[in-house]
């Protein structure tokens, strides 16, 4: 255990087997993207009071959930970066936030869209939407205070403390549908009781999640890559590596 | 399949423009999400090597004057 948390902490190995694991898995990503997005918009029936734009929910709702992950995950790595004063921590938390922007803005742009058939208007500054344009604005500040810093361990410092502070509004946005009735409907997937949403329509959505699960640990590691190699630029193994593969472009 | 033709699918009884359009940015954004840090490390990597061919070509300079001398 300590061994491979170790290893986490090196750079070479990381890039390493991360080039090992994405070989496989963006393959993957991507055959469950097209499964589970055909499957959500020709296959699973439509929904009896909405009709077809349901359909919308097989990218909303993994968009959403991976969105609230991926700032576990980032707030995570900025703890053990402060902590354990950890570079590859560092690395994992200024990677996340680009993603966890992108996926934020899809969630936020995809209920937009859902909401104009449904609810009648584009937006409502309801507790879930407006708890989450404050997850969109904290992604977004990440990025910023790490642009604003020339000092890179007085970034990752700033950058871990926003994250840590930020994830305040994750419990607020999971129970904001509980805590405050109003247009946004409650979870439909339940992990303590029976989901109210049809198995022929949950199957899709199940598979969405995985593939945005599957998405956001892709993104992770090639945006860590570049991260890695960034820094790393000027050590013996980068050297080697960008001269090895500038050989083998060059043959 | 829930729909009898193409024509159907994409109008999806008034719905169309809304689901298509949801799908059409998500497959923007998964484009980004993986094409942008490969792109990115491409960038880093080519400057990176062009530094390190200029530091090699340099000190291949250095090296026949620092014999004849």
């Amino acid at each position: 255990m300590w061994s491979f948390f170790h290893k986490l902490g090196s750079p070479p190995w990381l890039y390493a087997i991360s080039g090992k694991i994405l070989q496989w898995l963006l393959p993957v990503t991507l055959l469950l993207l097209a499964v589970g997005a055909v499957w959500g918009l020709l296959y699973a029936p439509a929904d009896f009071r909405q009709g077809n734009s349901y359909r919308i929910i097989f990218v909303h709702v993994p968009a959403s959930v991976v969105a609230l992950a991926g700032y576990y995950v980032m707030a995570t790595a900025g703890a053990i970066s402060l902590i354990w004063k950890m570079k590859m921590a560092d690395v994992a938390m200024r990677s996340c936030a680009p993603i966890g922007a992108a996926l934020t803005f899809l969630a936020l742009l995809s209920g937009a869209v859902w909401g104009k058939p449904t609810w009648g208007t584009w937006w409502i500054w309801d507790a879930r939407v407006t708890s989450m344009l404050v997850l969109f604005f904290l992604y977004v500040g990440v990025i910023s205070l790490y642009e604003a810093f020339d000092n890179e361990v007085a970034a990752a410092r700033a950058c871990a403390v926003l994250s840590l502070v930020g994830t305040v509004n994750i419990p607020i946005i999971y129970k904001s549908v509980d805590w405050w009735y109003s247009l946004h409907q409650p979870a439909s997937i339940k992990f303590t009781e029976e989901s109210s949403m049809h198995s022929d329509m949950l199957a899709p959505l199940l598979l969405m999640i995985v593939a945005f699960y599957c998405l956001f640990i892709c993104s992770l590691l090639l945006y860590m890559r570049g991260e890695i190699l960034r820094r790393e630029g000027t050590t013996h193994w980068v050297r080697k590596l960008l001269l090895d593969a500038g050989d083998a472009h060059a043959v | 399949m829930q729909f009898d033709s193409l024509a159907a699918a994409l109008a999806m009884n008034g719905h169309g423009g809304y689901v298509w359009s949801v799908y059409l940015i998500a497959a923007l954004v998964v484009v980004f999400l993986l094409l942008g840090p490969v792109l990115r490390s491409r960038r880093i990597m080519l400057e990176r090597l062009g530094q390190l061919r200029r530091e090699q070509a340099a000190q291949n300079k250095e090296v026949p004057l620092a014999s004849g001398s």
